[in-house]
């Protein structure tokens, strides 16, 4: 569990125990959020064992079962080339959600220490992060990643990369204020003024304090920026075949959807599905830490 | 013997927030024109009290039980139109910090005028009604059209007052009103209640912590503590002659400027 | 007040110039050299540099972006290389269609979303809001490209209750043509007195504003329950109720008039996402409007389109904050600085 700094906390820490438990109790959104991405993640990583036609993840074709529909061998059907759509679904759980989590740890990576500065220090470099920050702000996240994404050679680490570009300043304007408060504290003013270090205030009280709306931020993120990708996929700038990507699959599965909607039902529903657990997750762990907010559940 | 029914009659009051008992009242008598005061510190039920006369404990997950009688009518069997029509009408509240009593978006003539419309005037006579009620209350009509973070606290609480006023109505929940105001401020507004019972007979509970207050205003004193009343008889007597151990603390810890009553 | 939109008038400025300075660092992103490209696969060094010298590339990055934010000023935004038009020609001609879209689907999102957002917040807990909030969280998650195809599917196809694509059904153009006044099609047609006209545009719009309806719709329903919630334990509230206003009151007026300020500014943010989101839907529609384009172009790799769709989406996402900003402080007085 999260440690109690020494200052006051800023927002609350995680409640431990029995409070944890009556909060998940009081909130059931919390609890289906909750377990829907722990079965995704489970199925992720046992998805060699669970798929019933693992190979069809990748580069297979089997001419002899083009277009099938769901079936009891087939319970997804399976795609132009023959493919078990069930199978290639359940790999899809390692490409948009393990995606989402590179992005954001790279957007953290460089959000988290521009804001403690910008925040922490104040003055023109707050000035000059906040303008730079402001500008890509400017832009609906998806636009610029598409922009980006569209000038550079199309791939998974291109989208990654897009999405990345365009995703971290959400971090430094969450840093920001956190270190804004923190560093307006008598408190702090008095630690400096005993010669305490700034590193040593940023790492035992500005991070500490922040670790927990960033926890929040990040999970609301990663339902956004599943989103994000699957929408550049299938507009052909990500994901390329036989890359089992769900936002691809629907692509690629256009063309055949009238009579055979099984190609593009499924996957799209993985990405509903996916993003929905997500963003039901950090919404619940939201309304958990919010203390005002939790009395009204 | 017949003892006369008074104005607003308590009678074995309890309110609860589950299982916890904040109040817990045998009984409490408002009579015509008379000013009761409700002392104790924060926690004793005196807020609680307020909202269950108004029928709002509800609105914060308290469950009332009890009798509170206005006029010998029951309060709390009432159906929710007719307690619509009982609050702000005939039984009105003023709250303790006057900055927020009024919503900061609209302008305060707003808030007067609907208000009054509610419980039956017409847009002429709404706006006659609250330009004569600001007058009685000693403040300019114009006032009304400005937004509440436009008027100082003490202005704010003499609208309050005005509101009721305008409504006509006969008794007034009066929960802390002048803990937040400055002393000279809240002299004036005291003395505008004085005069508004002399005037109007309207009846008035007044709540509040500060027993020095609360001897310079009130007829009766009723002292409460953790939801129970632990003393309760005319002013005079209760201030010069206390019984509970209680009452004698706090009484204690009122500063002294001038010798008792 | 003056001053106030001065002020936000020159930031915004400030940041549409920003935004066409990422722009044009997009645009030198590409990889590979443009003027190799332009040259031809056979050309010789001295046709590349003549080539280079050509495009302007041989000047310093500085002078290239003043020249490039010039040019953006006069209204040349590039040539579409699949169109082989001005793209902001392109744009023009598209940008009616889409903003009707959006629009229509920004005030479906508004007729759905307060009243769901206000019912969620009556009973926060019971069932009723545990459902809206779900169904809320639902209409963030929604893949759009996916959620039109289905309802193609469904309406249209299997139900054929809805039409599938599409302004208006084209027969329409020989019996009752439309006359283009103002490029906006149910506008058109209410001041041609076109009455089927008005019918068809009105049903066409229906499936594609949904869809792109339903992000905004579950975020306006979320944001107005937390405000709602917010406020209401306020003592005005409580004054209110003391004064005797019933609960329909209580939310839909005096919590409400609270809530709309944030609302507002999320209406801009949406109007924003939704421009993008138009990207994802109108082709699947074929709606004649920026989305297709915009997909178009990044089918065909169009950079030039790409970026100038990029850079018009991006100043009107500017504008709607701005004009929600300016209005939000002439309806507001706290807003204002004093």
């Amino acid at each position: 569990m999260i440690e109690t700094p020494t200052l006051p906390p800023l927002d609350a820490s995680l409640p431990r125990g029995a409070a944890l438990w009556r909060g998940l109790r009081a909130n059931p959104l919390l609890a289906v959020g909750g377990a829907l991405v722990l079965l995704i993640v489970v199925v992720a990583v046992l998805a060699p064992l669970i798929a019933p036609f693992p190979g069809d993840a990748g580069n297979a074709s089997h001419p002899f079962s083009v277009l099938h529909a769901p079936s009891p061998a087939h319970w997804f059907g399976t795609d132009q080339v023959g493919r078990d759509i069930l199978s290639r679904v359940i790999y899809g759980t390692r490409v948009s959600p393990v995606i989402a989590v590179i992005v954001l740890v790279i957007a953290c990576a460089i959000g988290v220490p521009l804001g403690v500065a910008a925040g922490f220090l104040g003055g023109w470099v707050d000035e000059l992060i906040m303008r730079i920050t402001d500008i890509f702000l400017a832009f609906p996240p998806l636009l610029l990643a598409l922009a980006l994404a569209s000038v550079l050679p199309a791939s998974l680490t291109s989208l990654t990369i897009a999405i990345a570009a365009v995703w971290w300043p959400w971090y430094v304007r969450l840093l920001r204020g956190q270190a804004a408060s923190v560093a307006g504290r008598p408190y702090v003013e008095s630690c400096r003024a005993l010669g305490i270090s700034r590193r040593r205030i940023i790492f035992r009280h500005i991070l500490p304090n922040a670790l927990t709306p960033l926890l929040v931020q990040v999970s609301l993120d990663v339902g956004g920026v599943i989103l994000t990708a699957s929408a550049l996929s299938f507009l052909g700038l990500g994901a390329q075949d036989p890359t089992p990507d769900w936002g691809l699959m629907v692509a690629e599965g256009q063309s055949y959807f009238t009579p055979d909607w099984w190609l593009v039902t499924f996957p799209g529903l993985a990405i509903l599905v996916t993003a929905f657990a997500f963003n039901l997750l950090g919404d619940g762990l939201r309304d958990l830490l919010d203390p005002k907010r939790s009395l009204l559940l | 013997m017949n003892i006369p029914a008074g104005k607003l009659a308590i009678r074995g009051l309890e309110v609860s927030f589950g299982e916890r008992r904040v109040v817990s009242m045998d009984e409490l008598r408002l009579d015509h024109g008379e000013i009761v005061g409700l002392a104790g510190e924060s926690g004793s039920g005196k807020s609680m009290t307020t909202l269950a006369i108004l029928g709002l404990a509800h609105t914060v997950g308290a469950t009332v039980s009890g009798s509170i009688k206005l006029d010998g009518q029951e309060l709390t069997t009432l159906s929710p139109p007719d307690l619509r029509a009982i609050r702000g009408r005939r039984i009105a509240a003023i709250f303790q910090s006057p900055a927020t009593a009024f919503s900061p978006v609209y302008k305060v003539g707003t808030i007067f005028t609907r208000a009054l419309r509610l419980h039956g005037a017409s847009k002429a006579e709404a706006a006659d009604r609250a330009a004569e009620a600001m007058r009685q209350v000693l403040l300019a009509p114009d006032l009304l059209r400005r937004y509440p973070s436009q008027l100082s606290g003490g202005q704010l609480q003499r609208v309050a007052i005005a509101l009721a006023l305008a409504l006509r109505a006969e008794i007034l929940l009066a929960d802390e009103p002048t803990s937040a105001l400055d002393v000279t401020v809240q002299a004036e507004v005291l003395d505008l209640l004085r005069s508004l019972r002399e005037s109007t007979g309207m009846s008035i509970l007044f709540i509040s912590h500060d027993l020095a207050v609360v001897a310079e205003l009130c007829d009766q004193v009723v002292v409460m503590r953790g939801g129970l009343i632990v003393e309760q008889g005319p002013a005079s007597q209760v201030l010069s002659a206390p019984t509970d151990p209680y009452t004698i603390e706090l009484l204690e810890s009122v500063p002294r400027l001038a010798s008792a009553p | 007040m003056l001053v106030f939109v001065a002020r936000r008038l020159a930031l915004a400025v400030v940041v549409v110039v920003g935004v066409i300075v990422v722009t044009f660092a997009v645009a030198h992103l590409v990889p590979g050299d443009p003027a190799s490209v332009w040259a031809g696969p056979h050309a010789s060094a001295a046709q590349v540099a003549a080539a280079r010298k050509f495009l302007g590339l041989d000047r310093p990055v500085a002078v290239q972006l003043l020249s490039y934010l010039g040019g953006i000023l006069r209204g040349n935004w590039g040539t579409s290389i699949h169109t082989h038009r001005a793209v902001l020609s392109d744009i023009m001609t598209a940008a009616p269609a889409t903003l009707e879209l959006v629009i229509t689907a920004l005030l479906i999102a508004v007729v759905l979303g307060v009243p769901l957002g206000l019912v969620s917040a009556r009973h926060p807990g019971r069932p009723a809001d545990q459902l809206i909030r779900a169904g809320s969280i639902l209409g963030v998650s929604m893949p759009v490209f996916w959620m039109a195809l289905i309802l193609q599917l469904i309406f249209s196809q299997k139900l054929h209750l809805l039409p599938a694509a599409g302004e208006y059904s084209p027969g329409l153009l020989f019996s009752h043509p439309l006359v283009k006044r103002t490029g906006f099609p149910v506008i058109d047609s209410i001041l041609g007195g076109n009455g089927p006209m008005l019918g068809s545009t009105l049903v066409h719009l229906i499936l594609p504003a949904v869809v792109v309806a339903s992000y905004p719709a579950g975020l306006i329903a979320r944001m107005v329950r937390a405000q709602v919630l917010d406020t209401i334990g306020d003592t005005h509230i409580l004054n209110a109720r003391a004064l005797g206003f019933g609960e329909a009151q209580i939310f839909g007026r005096f919590a409400m008039k609270l809530a709309w300020p944030p609302v507002a500014a999320a209406l801009a943010l949406v109007f924003g996402y939704s421009l993008v989101n138009t990207f994802l839907v109108e082709s699947i529609f074929d709606w004649p409007g920026l989305g297709s384009y915009a997909a178009a172009s990044i089918a065909t790799l169009d950079t030039p389109a790409i970026l100038g769709v990029t850079l018009f989406v991006a100043i009107a996402y500017v504008v709607a904050n701005l004009v929600v900003d300016i209005v939000q402080a002439a309806i507001d007085p706290r807003v204002r600085p004093a």
